[in-house]
C-alpha cells in the first residue's frame, strides 16, 4: 500500500503582476527539482516561506501541472488528482455541517463501491485509529484544532491511498498538541506503511518525522540538499528524543543549510554595523 | 459596574475560555442573562404600548375618532374574525404572497447558482440584474398592471419580482464565497462538479441563501399590501384602504394589526426553518 514518487527536472512558473511597476512577468516558483521518494518512505520537505514547498505538493497531488519536467507515481505520469494520493491541508478542510464521522464518510462516498453501513464502519475504524472514537458524532465547531486535524487525517487515510501528502498539517496547532500528533502520525505510518511527503517550515518537525529531510532554497525554489536522518523514533514515547545529542546534530545541519541561504543580514550583524557607523 | 457601561459590560464579562469549557465538558453561562427576565421585560414593553393605546384616546390626548381605544379595535377584530370576513382577506393575501414567494425561490436559487458557477453567465447577467435590482418593485407596478391587468397574475408577479432579488443575490454570494480550500479537497477526492455542488457548495451556501429568503419573506408581505391598496377587491391591503375610505376606523386598525402579526409569524417561521437547516453552526 505505498508508491514510489519521482520528480525529474520539475519546474513551475506563474504569471504575476509586479507590485511596483504593475508589469506582467514570469515568476519562477520551482526550477529543476529532482526528487526520488521510495515506496513507503517518510520524506519531509523543509524550506523558507515562499520557496515553493506547497507547489511541489500541489504538483504531486495533481492539483496543478508543471511548466517543465515530469512527475510520476510508480512510473505512471501524474495527470490529475487521484484516489491513490490524498492530501491533508494546514487549514482544517472539514465540512462544518457534517459530523466527524460524516466527514470521513465523504471520502468513502467519493471512492464509491461501499454500502452506507460499510462506510459508517470504515469511518468509525479510522476515527479509532486517530483516537477520536468518542467524538464521531461531533460537529467540527465542537472539536479543538488538534481534533479537527485528526479527523482530516482519518479522512485522508480512510480510502487507503498509496501516498499521503501533508501540507504543514500541524502548523496551526499549539506546541504540545503538535508533538503528540507527530508521534501519532509516525505510529500510524509504521502501521500502514504509506508513502508520506510532509511539508513544514519547522526544522524540529522535519528532523523528527523524516527518514530523509529535503532542504529547499528559495528564488527559485530548488532542492538544496537531502539529509538522511537515522533516529530511533520508536523510543520517542518514553525518552525525549528531541533533547538527544543526535537530534541536535541533525537539527543543526538543517538549520545551517537554511541559514546559509539567508541573504539578509542577521540582527547581530545589523547591530554591529550600526555600532561601527556611530 | 456603572450602568452607562451597558453593552461593554455585557460582552466583556469574565467567562471560561473555550479550552476550559472543553475540559469541563460544559458551557459558560452568564449570571445576568436570565431568560425569565428577558421575556418579562419584553412582555412589559408590549403591555406598556397596549396600555398607552387604550388610555391616550380615553383621556383625549389624541382624537378618539382617528385613534380609537385598543379595546374598540380588538372588538372589531374579533367580530371580523368570527364573521369570516378577516379570514377571506387574509386568505387572499396569503395565497398571493405565498405563491409569489415560492415561485421567486424556485427560480432565483437555480439561476443564482448558475450565475455564480459559470463565469460567462455571471458576466452577461450581472449588469442587467443590477439594473433591475435598483428598480423598486412598486415603481414598476404600473407596468405589471398594464401588461397583466389588475387580476391575481399582476399581484403575484409583483411579489415574485420583489422576492426574487434578495434570494438571487444571496445565492450568488453564498455560492461564490464557498471556501476555496473545501473545493481543493473536493478536487483531491476526485468529486465530479455535480457532486461537488451537491455535497459541498450548496450546503455551504444554505445559510447565506436563507438570509435572502428572510428578507424576501418580509418583502412579500410589504409589497403585496401596497399593491392591494392600489388595486384589488380582497386582501389585507384592500381591507385597510377600503376601511379608511369609508371611515371604518376600528376596522382599519384591526386590519393593520393583522398584517403586523402576519409579518411577525412569517419572520419567526423562517427563522425557525433556518435554525433547523443550520443546526451544525456554532452557537
Amino acid at each position: 500500500m505505498s508508491s514510489r514518487i519521482q520528480l525529474e527536472r520539475v519546474g513551475q512558473t506563474f504569471w504575476v503582476r509586479g507590485d511596483d511597476d504593475k508589469r506582467l512577468r514570469e515568476f519562477v516558483a520551482l526550477e529543476g527539482v529532482d526528487l526520488d521518494i521510495r515506496a513507503g518512505e517518510f520524506v519531509t520537505l523543509v524550506g523558507p516561506s515562499g520557496c515553493g514547498k506547497s507547489t511541489v505538493l500541489d504538483l504531486i497531488a495533481g492539483l496543478a501541472e508543471p511548466s517543465a519536467g515530469t512527475l510520476a507515481v510508480d512510473g505512471t505520469p501524474i495527470t490529475g488528482p487521484g484516489l491513490d494520493r490524498s492530501v491533508v491541508f494546514q487549514q482544517y478542510t472539514l465540512l462544518p455541517w457534517r459530523t466527524a464521522r460524516a466527514n470521513v464518510e465523504l471520502a468513502l462516498e467519493a471512492k464509491g463501491g461501499l454500502t452506507r453501513r460499510e462506510r459508517a464502519e470504515r469511518a468509525g475504524a479510522y476515527l479509532d485509529l486517530v483516537g477520536l472514537t468518542e467524538f464521531a458524532n461531533r460537529y467540527p465547531h465542537e472539536l479543538s484544532g488538534g481534533m479537527k486535524q485528526r479527523v482530516a487525517i482519518a479522512r485522508s487515510l480512510s480510502y487507503e491511498p498509496e501516498v499521503l501528502l501533508m501540507d504543514e498539517p500541524f502548523g496551526a496547532l499549539d506546541a504540545q498538541t503538535r508533538e503528540r500528533l507527530q508521534e501519532e502520525l509516525l505510529a500510524i505510518w509504521r502501521r500502514l506503511g504509506t508513502t508520506v511527503v510532509f511539508i513544514t517550515h519547522d526544522i524540529d518537525e522535519a528532523v523528527f518525522l523524516g527518514q530523509r529531510v529535503a532542504v529547499m532554497s528559495a528564488r527559485p525554489g530548488r532542492i538544496r540538499e537531502i539529509i538522511r536522518v537515522d533516529l530511533d523514533r520508536e523510543a520517542a514515547g518514553e525518552t525525549d528524543l528531541r533533547a538527544s545529542r543526535q537530534f541536535a546534530d541533525y537539527r543543526h545541519q538543517v538549520w545551517s543549510l537554511l541559514r546559509e541561504q539567508h541573504a539578509r543580514p542577521t540582527l547581530t550583524e545589523v547591530a554591529r554595523e550600526v555600532h561601527r557607523v556611530a | 459596574m456603572s450602568p452607562s457601561a451597558g453593552l461593554i459590560e455585557e460582552r466583556t464579562e469574565a467567562r471560561p475560555n473555550p479550552r476550559q469549557e472543553e475540559l469541563a465538558h460544559a458551557k459558560g453561562v452568564s449570571q445576568r442573562r436570565r431568560q425569565a427576565v428577558t421575556v418579562g421585560r419584553g412582555v412589559a414593553g408590549v403591555v406598556t404600548l397596549a396600555v398607552l393605546w387604550e388610555v391616550a384616546p380615553r383621556l383625549e390626548l389624541v382624537d378618539p375618532y382617528f385613534l380609537p381605544p385598543l379595546h374598540t379595535v380588538m372588538e372589531e377584530w374579533w367580530s371580523m374574525a368570527t364573521s369570516g370576513e378577516l379570514l377571506r382577506h387574509l386568505k387572499a393575501s396569503l395565497v398571493r404572497s405565498g405563491v409569489g414567494f415560492l415561485l421567486a425561490i424556485a427560480v432565483a436559487i437555480p439561476l443564482g447558482a448558475a450565475i455564480a458557477w459559470y463565469r460567462p453567465t455571471r458576466e452577461l447577467l450581472t449588469p442587467v440584474l443590477e439594473l433591475f435590482r435598483n428598480t423598486a418593485a412598486l415603481a414598476i407596478l404600473p407596468v405589471f398592471t398594464l401588461i397583466l391587468g389588475i387580476g391575481e397574475t399582476s399581484k403575484i408577479s409583483i411579489v415574485l419580482y420583489a422576492c426574487f432579488f434578495p434570494v438571487l443575490l444571496s445565492t450568488i454570494t453564498g455560492v461564490a464565497n464557498v471556501d476555496p480550500q473545501l473545493l481543493r479537497s473536493a478536487k483531491v477526492l476526485g468529486l465530479s462538479p455535480i457532486t461537488t455542488f451537491r455535497k459541498i457548495v450548496f450546503p455551504a451556501a444554505v445559510p447565506t441563501i436563507f438570509t435572502g429568503i428572510r428578507i424576501s419573506g418580509a418583502a412579500a408581505i410589504l409589497v403585496l399590501i401596497a399593491a392591494e391598496m392600489i388595486g384589488a377587491n380582497a386582501g389585507l391591503g384592500f381591507l385597510i384602504s377600503y376601511s379608511q375610505f369609508n371611515f371604518l376606523i376600528p376596522k382599519m386598525y384591526a386590519a393593520i394589526i393583522t398584517t403586523s402579526v402576519l409579518g411577525l409569524a412569517v419572520n419567526y417561521g423562517l427563522v425557525a426553518l433556518e435554525r433547523r437547516f443550520s443546526r451544525w453552526r456554532a452557537a
